[in-house]
């Protein structure tokens, strides 16, 4: 089950193509999010390419593992992942945002590979626990994620679908917090503190792992872990950097919602080793 | 007479029994919106998500998305503005197969006072793309809009009162989309809704005695809106009253008003709440105070045809 260093090193790859990828499709938009898609390629990197059970070929294949971004604004980085998989032509990433394109600025149901709107915060997990009750329902194998950021666990939303999941036991369903410790106005800390984290979920009834949120082993393992994990739901609170992987944005507020200028995306691209 | 929550958990089990795929939702007040009816029979499609609207919301979506057809209930005031955004942003924004059959609407939910007496919902509700709106008038057409709307994909919000109302005499069977024509008249056309029906046709009787030939339409789908028989009424009578147990802003008078006043101006009196928020009491003293009567719609006929 344990990842070989060969697979680890293509999922690295990956992830850095997929932050390529999102730096040059914010850059063309001219708008978007790119601290938090940064901080979460490798989450969902490895969640798509090592850990889900789907089919890009057929997106609605009834066992599928469903995937809900409540965090709506770091699609960028999901939209790279659907897109490398085939989910859709990789030409649509560069229409990110514009008039009559796929890829909305917040994520929408007609494309290809998002079951559900959202970009509104705090919903997102309640959406997956729907997902995650009517497998049980259907006694279906298949497992619902749900990647949630840090500064939305601020919506008392979040609160209630965390006390439902685990009132209805739901342990076919995993949740991910990007906790790259930054909200638009700031610090989290400073704008409204959100620790302790793993206490809280823990004491709603949660099981709950904290970790390295760039370490692919790391990530992957917690998956595994969280596929064991009976009678209960799992949060894996994976520490990341916002912005990572370009020096200038990383930890740097300003890139939470702002896109790259055409002299930032020539250095992203050196940076990423892309000529 | 019959509670049309005790039609609609009824309704529920008819459901239920006929496919696998209904699944009811409540948030702690499924003994009085009725689908603890629902959830006696088919206890592991019924979900209970305590007092959290929202939650109950977004996981009706997270179900629906998922085949099922979903039937979620709270009070009005809280289906409605407590998680609205839910409503908005996630079930109707991805056309999800959610119904949501809201109880205790209006000023006759009575002693419980303004907190609980929603009178906005369905100006917040028909503002959004995606939602079809219904509120039945008795409890027959509670059953026949709940089957339709059962049969019709996408987000609908159907409402409903808490007290026991007459079931109204020779009532075309609700068509959705449509509204039904209850009585001819060449004077003045009323358009009610909900319990506003029954106030309808006792007022229309009235004025019958005053040689005042009154049409009556009932309108349960607020939208789509039926203009084909607002622009009749229109051509054929000289204006109309419309009735809600609701607020004059944003509900179907509104509706009607912007429906007849782009294609088809005629005078318009609206009968509703006006820009008040309700209080305790008994439902006559309520409807007497916030003007809901009879006795009101046949001034406002007079005063129209004056």
């Amino acid at each position: 089950m344990l990842l070989d260093s060969r697979k680890i090193k293509e999922l690295e790859d990956k992830a850095r193509e997929i932050r390529v990828m999102i730096v040059q499709m914010l850059a063309r938009a001219g708008s978007g999010h790119p601290g938090g898609s940064l901080s979460s390629t490798d989450i969902l990197t490895c969640l798509y390419y090592a850990v889900m059970r789907h089919n890009p070929k057929d997106p609605s294949w009834p066992d599928r593992d469903r995937f809900h971004l409540s965090k709506g604004h770091c699609c960028p980085a999901l939209y790279a992942v659907l897109a490398e998989q085939g989910y859709f032509a990789k030409d649509e990433l560069w229409k990110l945002r514009r008039f009559g394109c796929l890829l909305q600025g917040h994520p929408e149901r007609h494309t290809p590979g998002i079951e559900v709107c959202s970009g509104s915060l705090g919903q997102g997990l309640s959406v997956a626990l729907g997902m995650s009750l009517a497998a049980k329902l259907d006694r279906k194998d298949y497992r619902t994620y749900c990647l949630l950021g840090d500064g939305e666990i601020q919506e008392g939303n979040v609160w209630e679908a965390a006390m439902a999941a685990a009132h209805y036991k739901s342990d076919n369903l995993c949740a991910i917090l990007d906790y790259n410790g930054f909200q638009i106005d700031g610090r989290v800390t400073e704008v409204m503190a959100i620790e302790p984290l793993a206490e809280k979920w823990r004491s709603f009834g949660w099981y709950a792992l904290e970790i390295d949120g760039h370490n692919m082993a790391a990530i992957h393992k917690a998956f595994a872990t969280a596929k064991k994990i009976r009678e209960k739901p799992t949060i894996i609170i994976a520490k990341t950097i916002k912005g990572k992987g370009v020096s200038f944005m990383e930890n740097v507020v300003d890139f939470h919602g702002r896109a790259p200028s055409r002299d930032e995306h020539d250095l992203a691209m050196k940076e990423l080793g892309e000529s | 007479m019959l509670y049309q929550r005790d039609v609609y958990g009824k309704t529920l089990v008819e459901l239920g029994r006929r496919t696998a795929d209904v699944v009811v939702c409540d948030a702690d007040l499924s003994g009085s919106t009725r689908t603890a009816l629902f959830a006696r029979e088919f206890a592991s499609r019924f979900f209970n998500f305590g007092v959290a609207e929202q939650n109950m919301m977004a996981a009706s979506a997270g179900l629906a998305s998922c085949g099922k057809v979903v039937f979620a209930s709270t009070f009005a005031m809280f289906a409605s503005g407590r998680a609205w955004d839910q409503v908005r942003n996630t079930i109707c924004y991805s056309g999800l197969n959610v119904k949501i059959v809201a109880t205790h609407a209006g000023i006759t939910v009575g002693p419980d006072g303004a907190s609980h007496q929603a009178l906005e919902d369905i100006a917040i509700m028909r503002a959004i793309p995606n939602m079809t709106v219904v509120v039945p008038c008795d409890g027959p057409e509670t059953r026949e809009a709940v089957l339709a709307a059962f049969e019709t994909p996408g987000p609908f919000y159907i409402r409903l009162g808490r007290a026991k109302v007459p079931s109204i005499d020779k009532r075309p069977e609700f068509r959705l989309g449509k509204g039904a024509l209850l009585q001819e008249g060449s004077d003045v056309t009323l358009v009610a809704c909900g319990i506003m029906v029954q106030e309808a046709l006792k007022a229309a009787a009235e004025l019958a005695k005053n040689k005042i030939s009154v049409r009556v339409i009932n309108m349960p789908t607020i939208k789509p809106l039926d203009e084909h028989i607002l622009a009749e009424a229109a051509r054929q009578t000289k204006g109309f009253v419309v009735c809600e147990e609701h607020s004059v802003t944003g509900g179907l008078a509104s509706a009607v008003a912007e429906t007849l006043s782009e294609k088809h101006p005629a005078p318009i009196v609206r009968i509703g709440v006006k820009n008040r928020f309700g209080q305790s009491g008994d439902e006559t003293a309520l409807l007497t105070e916030y003007q809901l009567t009879c006795a009101d719609i046949i001034r406002s006929a007079q005063s129209l045809l004056a």
